[in-house]
């Protein structure tokens, strides 16, 4: 980190907030503004709500109480979800944890490097690379799950933990914003002072480059995660194993047992329930980082 | 997207640090390490992206043809069909209808999202908004929760004898609507992908609208023009791009919808197994062993989206990289 402290930089302002915007300036209240947004707030937590409360109560009651009145089964429900296959609840649990927190870590590093490069390198072939980089944005994962498990089948990787985890480390979307925020973070002039000093390009890029690109990575990171987290069409095709299962393929098999058996069903409940704590608790915590303007390529964190 | 002017300012430095000053380390420095660089990223993007493209490209084109009664090792060969599989894919009225349902489902799903989404931005925006921190939070926070998870919390709230909807219907002695019904599934769908993604959509929105000078808002006031005059005549055009984008990424999520009527199923007899492209696609390979022509569905269904992916690059190549030197 010499460089940074020799180096005669000034630091390209990444738009900061609008100063007229603040705390304190408010104007008076616009009640019809706030009325519709709390409707909209009551909207989005209303399934929120009705899992809290369902998931209070057992296989009768269900189907008897009024919806959001709450009982008192929710620990008899973990209870009962622990104990299904062996625990194999929780198995789902750590599974997603692993795909999405290794996935995306992984892919938060691919995605820095390839963006840092595109950013600050000129070499032939650049704009190349980086259109059809591009144009992967667009083709959507789900569309390439089918023929990647014909692919994977040939070299007998399918049901492994590999067959989900490694086609989510390439993220287009990650690399695009990667670029922007090498773009607007790292002054060339760093770069610039570090190379004269000797520093080896790889060294630059993890010891200064990911430093000034960081809150970014943290926003490549989340996107990933989520995106893991959420992915049912990968792992829904690729694994036959239950014990590999992430959440969502697992959740969905309960369900459809459930038809057949409505026991069960209080046991999806509750393990949706479950399953949301850990992200929704994530997204709370690192709500600053979601700030993203995808057509201005400015990203303010 | 070559920029010239980079160019000229990542030559000069070179010289500088050139060690031996030879054409080699020259060439090393600046073509081999920056592809040294990119490998990784190359190599996944080609492994896992392009390799599974080429090869659904190729399958499309095959057919398993069965000669004799099919028994013995050799009576079963793959043979190249040509478009023979596309033209099956296109007559199959089952495409036809899981076509027309998907744009049915996204003519109903994105403006309405996007217009709650651009709605609540602007609001979030607006002078003298009150817990505006807690509403953005609650309407972003059901993109922390997985399409499977939702359609289920929603299945759940759509089924009588669960659903509060019907509560209510009930205690008002009205006829409640069969969400769950042929008729009324589609609306049931896009509610729940409506839940999960406009929050997502508005967060978008809201960033670019901060990013704008109030400077620009102060001078309309001066001259009287009112809240809603500024909303609709100064930041709509400003974030205009950024509606395009959010209204483009919604579009492709439409034609891939697989996760909210898959899970849906058990709770409704009114979703057969072909009800979007992508379901059809997976019946056609998993439970037909069609792999053949669920690869020339998948293409087709590719191909739709990348005439949007075109449409995209313009606008990104445009507009977001004049900051980079």
């Amino acid at each position: 980190m010499t460089a940074t402290a020799t180096a005669p930089v000034d630091l390209p302002r990444v738009a900061e907030p609008r100063p007229g915007k603040s705390r304190g300036d408010r104007g008076k209240p616009n009640w019809i503004a706030t009325v519709i947004l709390l409707l909209g707030a009551l909207y989005c937590l209303l399934p929120v709500f009705w899992v809290l409360t369902a998931s209070t109560k057992d296989g009768s009651e269900l189907f008897s109480t009024f919806t959001f009145a709450p009982s008192s089964h929710l620990w008899d429900n973990i209870v009962e979800l622990t104990a299904y296959r062996d625990g194999v609840f929780w198995r789902w649990m750590l599974n997603t944890a692993l795909y999405a927190g290794v996935g995306a870590l992984l892919s938060t590093y691919v995605s820095a490097l390839s963006g840092y490069v595109l950013a600050k390198f000129t070499f032939p072939g650049k704009s190349t690379v980086f259109s059809v980089l591009l144009m992967g944005v667009l083709v959507p994962g789900v569309i390439l799950a089918i023929p990647q498990y014909f692919l994977f089948a040939q070299f007998g990787l399918t049901n492994t933990y590999w067959s989900v985890l490694l086609p989510q480390i390439i993220s287009p979307y990650g690399i695009y914003l990667a670029r922007i925020y090498a773009a607007a973070s790292v002054p060339t002039d760093v770069i610039e002072a570090a190379r004269t000093e000797g520093a080896g390009e790889m060294r630059i890029f993890s010891t200064i480059a990911t430093s000034m690109m960081l809150p970014g990575l943290v926003t490549i990171f989340l996107f990933q995660f989520v995106a893991i987290w959420n992915n049912f069409l990968l792992p829904y095709i690729m694994l036959g194993d239950d014990g590999l299962f992430p959440i969502t393929v697992g959740l969905n098999g309960l369900l459809n047992q459930g038809a057949t058996v409505p026991a069960l069903y209080t046991l999806v409940i509750t393990g949706a329930l479950l399953s949301v704590l850990p992200l929704i608790a994530m997204f709370l915590l690192l709500q600053r980082f979601w700030r993203v303007d995808l057509a201005a390529g400015a990203v303010k964190a | 997207m070559t920029i010239p002017r980079s160019r000229t300012a990542a030559a000069t430095p070179v010289p500088a640090r050139r060690r031996s000053g030879g054409g080699a380390s020259s060439f090393r420095s600046r073509v081999l390490t920056p592809y040294a660089m990119l490998a990784p990223g190359i190599v996944l993007f080609l492994a896992f992206m392009a390799a599974p493209i080429v090869y659904a490209v190729y399958l499309s084109f095959q057919k398993t043809q069965v000669t004799g009664l099919g028994l013995g090792s050799g009576a079963r060969k793959q043979v190249f069909v040509g478009f023979e599989n596309y033209v099956a894919a296109l007559a199959d009225p089952e495409f036809a209808a899981s076509i027309g349902r998907v744009l049915l489902y996204g003519l109903v799903l994105v403006p309405a999202m996007l217009g709650l989404a651009l709605l609540f931005a602007l609001l979030l925006d607006a002078r003298g908004t009150r817990a505006a921190g807690f509403s953005r939070v609650a309407i972003f926070l059901p993109y922390a929760v997985p399409a499977v998870i939702s359609s289920l919390l929603w299945g759940f709230l759509y089924l009588p004898g669960v659903s509060p909807f019907y509560f209510v219907f009930d205690a008002l002695g009205w006829d409640a609507p069969e969400i769950l019904s042929s008729d009324l599934v589609l609306f049931g769908i896009a509610n729940i992908a409506l839940w999960g993604g406009v929050g997502f959509n508005m967060i978008v929105m809201y960033t670019s609208l901060k990013a704008v000078p109030t400077e620009i808002y102060e001078a309309a006031k001066l001259d009287g023009a009112s809240e809603v005059d500024i909303a609709l005549r100064i930041k709509v055009p400003i974030i205009a791009p950024s509606i395009v984008m959010t209204s483009l990424f919604s579009l492709i999520a439409t034609l891939q919808v697989f996760a909210e009527p898959t899970t849906l199923r058990p709770l409704s007899n009114s979703l057969s197994t072909s009800w979007t492209p992508l379901m059809k696609v997976y019946r056609d390979a998993f439970t037909r062993d069609d792999i053949y022509s669920a690869a020339a569905t998948s293409v087709v269904i590719a191909l739709a989206t990348l005439l949007l992916s075109f449409l995209f690059l313009r606008i990104v190549q445009k507009r977001a990289f004049g900051q980079e030197d």
